[in-house]
């Protein structure tokens, strides 16, 4: 960065090269954060101010007016499609840590034919780009009547979830084997085992699944938007997606409808900072 | 790794399977054991199977097929989809925009490693920097694509900032082709480095602190650091980042589709497959579309298992 020095000027390029980098993260902040605060001074800006041709840096007149969240929220069905994605969220997220974490222990604690085969089948889903095969999953969707209903959705983050069973895998693996031992011992079957030691024990895997695969549901767009066509079917992705038509050119409107759907990925990352990071990344790297 | 825990000690109690033999009996003992995992493993295995894998067999089926994805009747045309796809020019034109995006993921990495290795060391403020770099992964796609479409708009965020500082452009971002695909690029860029910096900073991080003591203790700068301690230390992640950059560049999809729609030479094979396939239903060539990109991503992830070989402890 800075030229070569003699040695002496060392303490000087230090200093030089700190505020750099510090610059560099400066930078890279105000890159993350003005669209977003762009947006949400728009979100507060009344449709004359917009007509006035209010430019895009300019603090709304009014920084505490909601009207245009009114609009969204109603006009926009968010409230349905906040419901939507609720109960998506609730039955899928469920059903990915019941199945996730009974894979897992069998994987783990048993030992059986073609075990290896079923892993490498698990291993090998994760390669397969789910948006492609969605020409040929449509029709065995459709086939099980699931179409246009909130129930292929769920069916399909449940069933198509493979980080997860990697995360519940890697801390099944951590839980003594001893444990198991002495309920066996003491006339526990395989079952009784799997809800009353290892499931319990298995809280903060699930806590992380919970939020990780929560996150991704809540901010999947491609499935619902194929699958739930219907106008009373939105979930939060698809029904701010058809903001596009009806609000054509009123931004105020949009920036509003994006800001509330925006609003609780922030409190919820606020809230659980260091389950998300850790989540996301033991996900990717399995 | 993994013990059997089936020992010697025999369960009093039967265990809830499917089997009526006593519980006595060694041979009903034996095929309760062997039973067992697979109850728990029904429900996964079914769900995988009939989502991930019947599927892929059916794509593959169709590929061959000109079926529209409705009509009852069907004929098999052999591989004419596949020749179709590869002397149609227009069909294979869409790989050039996932240039762009590979152009992206580089960019991507580079910063993603920046930062990491800058917060990697204690900086004022690090948490709320990292929070800052990460949240963008977080934001659903479609309001990203919302903010971004004000963002380049006319007279939009993106102008009003060059205005400031005293560039007055007069052009439509989304308005060629090229300026199209690179400011798409440019906000996948913006959703996706936080993940990679996540990433990145998780490996450096597990590299031992007495590595970076002993270099500083040794005259090391914060380059020799970077060379000799923290490069040789991810080296696993960032293999694994190329790969998800890679595949992740061939099938960009959310990002263009919301904002764009594929127009204005904006299209990427995603996009046109998902439009063969449910606009036009060309189900047949759309199969055969998704089959070549399946086959593109197994051959890259196999080409990187084989450069690099995994070190990882492997799952089983």
């Amino acid at each position: 960065m800075s030229r070569r020095g003699v040695s002496r000027e060392g303490v000087s390029r230090e200093g030089v090269a700190r505020s750099l980098t510090h610059l560099s993260l400066v930078a890279a902040s105000v890159v993350v954060l003005l669209p977003l605060l762009v947006v949400l001074l728009t979100s507060l800006k009344s449709e004359k101010e917009m007509a006035n041709d209010s430019g895009a840096l300019q603090l709304p007149d009014d920084p505490l007016n909601f009207d245009n969240y009114v609009t969204a929220f109603q006009d926009g069905g968010m409230l349905s499609a906040f419901g939507n994605t609720a109960f998506i969220l609730l039955f899928s997220v469920t059903g990915t840590v019941i199945i996730g974490s009974m894979a897992a222990y069998a994987i783990d604690r048993y030992t059986f034919r073609f075990r290896k085969l079923v892993v490498a089948l698990f291993l090998v889903a994760t390669l397969v780009p789910g948006v492609t095969t969605q020409v040929a999953t449509f029709q065995i969707v459709d086939s099980f009547g699931m179409f246009d209903s909130r129930w292929a959705p769920v069916v399909l983050y449940m069933g198509t979830d493979i980080v997860s069973i990697y995360i519940f895998l890697q801390f099944v693996r951590s839980i003594p084997v001893s444990l198991d031992e002495a309920a066996r011992l003491d006339g526990a079957g395989a079952f009784t085992i799997y809800r009353k030691i290892i499931f319990p024990l298995l809280k903060p895997a699930i806590a992380t699944v919970v939020i990780v695969k929560g996150i991704t549901v809540y901010n999947d767009f491609y499935i619902p938007f194929l699958y739930m066509p219907s106008e009373d079917l939105g979930v939060i992705s698809t029904s701010l997606f058809r903001f596009k038509g009806p609000f054509g050119a009123h931004w105020e409107t949009i920036a509003a409808g994006a800001i509330l759907v925006i609003l609780p990925t922030l409190i919820v990352f606020l809230f659980l900072q260091r389950y998300i990071y850790n989540g996301f990344s033991r996900g990717a790297t399995k | 790794m993994t013990d059997t825990t089936e020992k010697a000690a025999r369960p009093k109690e039967a265990a809830p399977a499917a089997t009526t033999a006593r519980p006595r009996a060694p041979r009903g003992l034996r095929l309760r054991r062997g039973l067992t995992p697979w109850l728990f493993l029904a429900a996964p295995l079914v769900l995988l199977i009939t989502f991930t894998y019947a599927p892929v067999a059916n794509m593959v089926a169709y590929s061959f097929t000109d079926w529209d994805g409705v009509s009852p009747e069907l004929s098999y045309t052999g591989a004419e989809n596949y020749v179709e796809l590869f002397t149609r020019p227009e069909l294979f034109e869409v790989f050039f925009v996932s240039g762009y995006y590979l152009a992206a993921s580089v960019v991507q990495i580079v910063l993603a490693l920046h930062f990491a290795t800058v917060l990697s060391f204690n900086v004022r403020f690090r948490n709320f920097f990292k929070g800052v770099l990460f949240f963008p992964y977080l934001i659903n796609g479609v309001a990203i694509g919302f903010v971004f479409l004000y963002f380049f708009q006319d007279g939009g965020t993106l102008d009003s900032v060059l205005s400031l500082v005293g560039v007055h452009s007069d052009r439509a971002w989304l308005g060629t082709p090229e300026s199209a695909n690179v400011s798409l690029a440019g906000v996948s860029v913006w959703r996706y480095t936080g993940l990679n910096f996540v990433l990145f900073l998780g490996a450096i991080q597990s590299v031992p602190g007495e590595l970076y003591e002993a270099a500083e203790l040794d005259g090391a700068t914060r380059w020799h650091q970077f060379r000799y301690i923290i490069a040789p230390g991810i080296r696993p992640v960032l293999s694994l980042t190329v790969i998800l950059s890679v595949s992740g560049s061939l099938s960009a999809f959310e990002v263009p589709f919301i904002m764009t729609g594929g127009a204005t030479g904006t299209e990427t094979f995603v996009i046109q497959t998902v439009k063969l396939a449910f606009q036009f239903n060309k189900t047949g060539l759309a199969s055969a579309a998704a089959v070549v990109l399946l086959l593109i991503i197994l051959a890259v992830t196999w080409v990187q298992r084989r450069l690099v070989p995994d070190d990882k402890v492997d799952l089983v």
